[in-house]
């Protein structure tokens, strides 16, 4: 496929770009295989225009067009009124929603220009092949390609558990992605159980998802392991393995438990579809707690109705108050905050360890592991840790980014596989960032940039849906990856909490509704205006560094900037 | 006293709402002012005040196993929940906090008794603090258009009214008094904040007794002579802050609105805020929401809607914009009112000049504010708030809801208020405390006959020596922020947690961002100080302050970054068969901060009778100790 193809219409001259809290430019529109550009109109001497816009196209999530045909209300016919000239009057707005939900307006004169534009970016925003992404084209000059891809193996996490017990190994057996296609090449297992046992253990578990460790706490000794349901079935169907491997994790008349992030009922009913939950009876030591969270379709319908409603400035107060109880976004961030403190609860107060899985064990079982450690382990609080924790605990941990990702709130296709897992993750961590302003490094941006780069990104960091797809698009190989970029000194301080300061302990936040608000930071981006909110972040920054001179933001700044940054973007489109 | 028939009950339980915690077990005091609770079962003496004043209402329970529960209360929106032993403990508690918390006469309240050890002349001075012809000055008054009269010197034309007021020039003694006969309670049309760049006064009223039809040719001179005071603009506002129907029912009662046709070029507009009645039950409710034990998010947000709560607040915020906007983008004059003009009137004044004056944001300026819509204006605190034992329809939240107005302000500009979030509670807290004189009774000529002024402290002067600890540390002075557009879309509108769930600490941030950028703001001051310490042996300007160093210290030391303990709370709904919750110090404190100071000032009493005047000014203003220690 050529993306020239695609396009049917390169450039437009004269189009207007609005967009909420900015003054309205008008340009040229200029479309390429990969981004969307508008450079307002050129000084008479020959001089380029500046920048206005600079959109990834794959963050565009929704297109929609309208004509206004000005010359199809005929005025009354005068005989010297040429027919031609009701085409020329014609024109078209485009509405763009992107999945950082941001909205922008084009006016375009012309009415098949502006068709052509809109199914260009139709079509180009829609390319579901990976390998023909942005990221395998994208060449920055100030990086290297395979810089930031290996910033966290896996062994060096196992060597700092490997200090301190010697009842853990890494094992490759998954070097092949046969035993486990969503698992990465290696995982850490109990030492004493062998590589055959564990291969037997996989078949018995959903998509050969078996218990691995996900964290250590090196306070006590537990361990929270993650798989996904056991395959008991309607006839209750046993694995000895499987059981060996979860006894071995526990000592004689140790307890643990096992967080099962369904409800009671959903765990049986998954038995007529092959599924299930570990019975009492086979693993006698653990015991099951069930906390349901929800995922899949109901989670994206809570995002997109709550997107919905923000975007709605007609809204009364009790509308507003009732659209936000209705879409229950809220409350799947208490419940997730909730089950995330629930699991570090037993590892840290009751000294057990913890299983966690739902059914595949892609999602919510993420959410869970991975929220659990920012709360538990001040290493995941810093910029770098961070980034070893999503790499470990969403990305070489099997998340579908693909799939969940692929379209955000404002999309009119029919919902596939997209749900906002890791949005929420991003979410509860924001809160946490709230209740514990001095405990975490980094600050909003960098959650902001997490979550739209996980939707649409330059860098090859997100993509596909494991290791094993990876592997084969060569991503590592032939993409630069996110943590090079914002590794960068300049870049990285940009992200950092001003008011950060190491704290060793377990941070246990507030789930009580009054403790858990809105993030405003997110769903109006790009609606409230953040003038003083960001002059106010710029004098806590001042105050807390003792800086004399005011670090001046300038008015919606913010926005021009992520719109019109071509500052890395040069000539690599090809 | 005579009140008190046990002063001191043992083996009382504290019990902890939102923690499966083991409840505190420890002494109950009864004293002439506070309730006093000493937790013994800690390592750490922990204490619990609670003012007399403060309380709202008490509860006996039914009898538990435990004991007889005992269920406070408070206006500042503590609940305490104690469980005593003995049911004929809990009774004779029970029924002395009734007497106490509801005096009958004036004299009994907590202001008159209340004694600091300040000089005469220093308390008098204190009362000086805020002048409020000062603050027309400022405004330019008077000018060629508007006089201070003090034609009210002897309440002949309104009671509720202060000695002086000010009135247009071209508006003569006959047309005040012709006007006041047609205003409910004599309150006529008089200036409340004028927009110096371009002359748009902000005036306030009460209803017209217009009834269906009638009219009052001074009434209409009035008004017309405040339109003429703003030459630049051919019409003015009529706001009836009133639902258009609560306005209408009223002509019935031969009261109403203003009729278009009779007033020249006026333009009427009705803003519905509803009425003290809507707003104590909306405050009821929301208090109902935010007690109820582990309510899930659709619980409460339901609650919180259900409520009504937000939604009173943003109409008395839109009203607030649409008069700054009147005068500021339409340069026209506005005149509001509602029913007898001390309530949404109120509200709606102040917020305005608070939007369109950066003066009103600071410090002296919100005091000078509050003094002038309020108190000077004769806003019922003494009803409102239920100092005295009263007609509790009469009590109503009015003053809540502009403090919590002025806090969604803060959210959304952060850097523009001179004091912080505390300063607001501690207001609120005195409003209710009757400790200090400014906010007894209801209106100043009521003040003056309780020689208020003579038996009692104003607040201001205490709060202003606790600057150090109630200021912005993110303001940026007086001329980096002009008038202020906030946006009133419901997002906007956030709930109070520090408010309404204020004592419920482990809902709060576990970190306090104030209290570390208050801490890095006096060490740069500390800095600053030891560069120019001659200047600062100038005296200061503002009447009697403390040594900024002094309080320094203090915010220094309170104000650590170091991470508190924390300890998980219950995930899991209900007690988990073996999860436990420790409890640790530190974490979870009932006490409010105006408690913590009690705390303090127990500790150092002893001392304050061998300090010089100045010093006890300094060490009393945390609060009164109670009588009977």
């Amino acid at each position: 496929m050529e993306f020239s193809e695609l396009i049917k219409t390169a450039t437009v001259e004269s189009v207007l770009l609005s967009c909420a809290g900015l003054p309205p430019v008008r340009g040229t529109l200029c479309i390429t295989s990969h981004h969307l550009l508008l450079s307002s109109c050129p000084g008479g001497d020959g001089q380029p225009g500046t920048v206005e816009l600079w959109l990834l196209i794959r963050n565009v999530d929704a297109v929609e067009k309208r004509v206004q045909n000005l010359g199809w209300y005929q005025p009354p016919r005068t005989n010297d009124s040429p027919r031609d000239t009701r085409l020329a009057g014609s024109s078209g707005t485009i509405t763009l929603r992107c999945k950082d939900l941001k909205v922008l307006q084009l006016e375009i004169p012309g009415m098949e220009e502006c068709l052509n534009i809109a199914s260009s970016i139709e079509a180009l925003s829609s390319v579901d092949s990976v390998m023909m992404m942005y990221p395998f084209f994208y060449r920055p000059q100030d990086l290297r390609l395979e810089e930031g891809w290996h910033l966290f193996p896996l062994e060096q996490y196992f060597q700092q558990i490997a200090a301190q017990t010697s009842q853990w190994r890494l094992s490759d057996l998954n070097r092949d992605f046969t035993t486990c296609p969503t698992y990465p090449a290696d995982v850490i297992v109990p030492a004493a159980v062998s590589d055959d046992t564990l291969r037997r253990a996989a078949r018995f578990r959903q998509g050969g998802r078996f218990p691995v460790l996900s964290y250590y706490h090196p306070r006590n000794g537990t361990v929270m392991l993650r798989s996904s349901q056991p395959l008991t079935g309607p006839n209750r169907k046993r694995c000895p393995e499987d059981e060996v491997l979860l006894g071995t994790v526990l000592d004689e008349g140790e307890r643990g438990f096992i967080i099962d992030t369904r409800s009671a009922q959903a765990a049986k009913q998954a038995r007529m579809t092959g599924g299930g939950t570990e019975p009492k009876s086979s693993y006698p030591q653990w015991k099951r707690l069930h906390r349901p969270l929800e995922r899949g379709r109901p989670l994206q319908e809570s995002f997109i109705k709550l997107v919905e409603a923000c975007n709605d400035a007609s809204l009364s107060m009790d509308r507003w108050l009732s659209r936000l109880e209705s879409c229950r976004w809220l409350s799947h961030v208490k419940a997730a905050l909730s089950t995330a403190c629930l699991a570090a609860q037993c590892l840290d107060r009751e000294e057990a360890s913890v299983l966690v899985h739902g059914a595949e064990g892609t999602d919510t079982t993420l959410l869970v592991t991975a929220l659990a450690q920012v709360i538990l382990d001040p290493g995941c609080r810093t910029v770098v840790g961070f980034q070893g924790l999503l790499e470990r605990e969403w990305i070489e941990a099997g998340h579908p980014f693909h799939l969940r990702c692929a379209r955000s709130a404002y999309s009119h296709a029919r919902l596939k596989q997209e749900a906002p897992l890791f949005l929420l993750f991003l979410d509860c961590v924001w809160q946490l960032s709230r209740q514990f302003p001095f405990s975490l490094e980094f600050g909003e941006s960098l959650l902001l940039t997490l979550f739209d780069n996980a939707y649409a990104s330059d860098y090859g960091t997100f993509l596909c849906n494991n290791e094993k797809e990876r592997c084969l698009c060569k991503v590592k190989e032939n993409t630069h990856s996110l943590w090079a970029w914002l590794n960068q000194p300049e870049e990285k301080k940009k992200y950092l909490n001003p008011l950060y300061s190491h704290n060793p302990l377990v941070i246990w936040p507030s789930v009580e509704p009054q403790s858990i608000q809105l993030w405003q930071g997110l769903f109006f981006r790009w609606i409230r205006p953040s003038q003083y909110l960001d002059e106010a972040r710029a004098e806590m920054q001042r105050l807390v560094e003792g800086n004399e001179a005011p670090a001046k933001e300038s008015a919606g700044s913010r926005l021009s900037r992520s719109l019109s940054d071509p500052a890395a973007r040069t000539e690599n489109e090809r | 006293m005579e009140h008190i028939t046990t002063p001191k009950v043992e083996n009382v339980k504290l019990l902890d709402r939102y923690t499966n915690r083991k409840a505190a077990n420890g002494t109950l005091y009864l004293t002439a002012t506070h309730l006093i609770y000493v937790d013994a079962s800690s390592e750490v003496r922990k204490e619990t005040w609670i003012l007399h004043h403060h309380i709202a209402s008490v509860e006996k329970l039914p009898l538990t196993t435990a004991g007889c529960p005992l269920l406070i209360h408070c206006k500042n929106f503590h609940v305490a929940h104690f469980v005593i032993g003995q049911e004929r403990d809990c009774h004779e508690v029970y029924t002395s906090l009734l007497k106490l918390s509801q005096p009958v006469k004036p004299e009994e309240l907590y202001a008159f008794s209340y004694n600091p050890k300040m000089s005469k002349d220093n308390r008098e001075i204190g009362w000086k603090l805020i002048d409020l012809k000062v603050d027309y000055q400022r405004m330019g008054i008077p000018n060629d258009y508007w006089e201070i009269t003090d034609v009210n010197k002897d309440y002949e034309v309104c009671n509720t009214y202060p000695p002086e007021i000010v009135v247009p020039r071209a508006a003569n003694k006959a047309t005040v008094i012709g006007s006041s006969r047609f205003r409910s309670r004599g309150r006529i049309p008089v200036l409340s904040y004028l927009y110096k760049e371009n002359n748009a006064a902000i005036c306030r009223c009460s209803q017209p007794l217009s009834g269906f039809s009638a009219r009052c040719l001074e009434d209409e001179q009035m008004l017309q002579a405040i339109r003429e005071a703003n030459p630049g603009c051919a019409f003015m506002y009529v706001v009836d802050t009133r639902p258009k129907l609560n306005a209408m029912a009223n002509r019935a009662a031969g009261k109403g609105y203003e009729n278009e046709d009779n007033y020249d070029n006026i333009r009427f507009k009705f803003i519905g805020i509803e009425n003290i009645h809507v707003m104590r039950n909306s405050l009821q409710k929301l208090l109902e929401v935010c007690e109820t034990k582990s309510p899930s998010m659709s619980d409460f947000l339901t609650g919180l809607e259900n409520s009504g709560w937000l939604r009173h607040i943003k109409a008395v915020m839109d009203a607030g914009v649409f008069l700054a906007k009147a005068v500021k983008d339409e340069n026209a004059s506005v005149l509001v009112h509602c029913s007898d003009g001390w309530d949404r009137t109120a509200q709606v004044c102040s917020l305005a000049s608070l939007l369109l004056d950066p003066f009103y944001r600071t410090f002296k300026g919100f005091m000078v504010l509050i003094e002038k819509e309020w108190i000077a204006m004769g806003h019922k605190f003494s009803h409102r708030c239920g100092h005295l034992d009263g007609d509790p329809k009469e009590v109503s939240p009015v003053f809540t809801q502009f403090i919590e107005c002025v806090w969604q302000l803060m959210q959304q500009f952060p850097c523009t208020f001179e004091f912080n979030e505390r300063f607001l509670l501690e207001i609120h807290d005195h409003v209710y405390s009757c400790q200090f004189g400014n906010f007894l009774g209801t209106c100043h000529k009521e003040r003056e006959d309780l020689k208020i002024f003579e038996k009692t402290h104003s607040l201001w002067p205490f709060l202003l020596q606790k600057k150090q600890e109630l200021r912005n540390p993110l303001y940026k002075g007086f001329t980096a922020y002009k008038e202020l557009q906030p946006n009133t879309l419901p997002f906007s509108f956030q709930f109070w947690c520090g408010m309404y769930n204020r004592f419920d600490k482990g809902m709060h941030p576990k970190q306090c961002v104030l209290d570390h950028l208050l801490s890095c703001m006096s060490q740069k001051m500390k800095l600053e100080d030891n560069a120019s310490e001659l200047e600062n042996k100038l005296p200061f300007l503002d009447g009697p302050l403390p040594s900024e160093a002094c309080s320094l210290s203090k915010v220094g030391s309170a104000a650590s970054k170091t991470p508190m303990l924390n300890t998980p709370q219950d995930y899991e709904g209900e007690p988990p068969p073996v999860l436990t919750n420790g409890i640790s110090v530190g974490n979870i404190d009932v006490m409010s901060d105006v408690d913590q100071k009690n705390k303090e000032n127990l500790c150092n009493h002893q001392d304050l009778h061998d300090l010089n005047d100045t010093n006890v000014l300094d060490s009393e203003a945390r609060e009164g100790e109670p009588q009977c220690h």
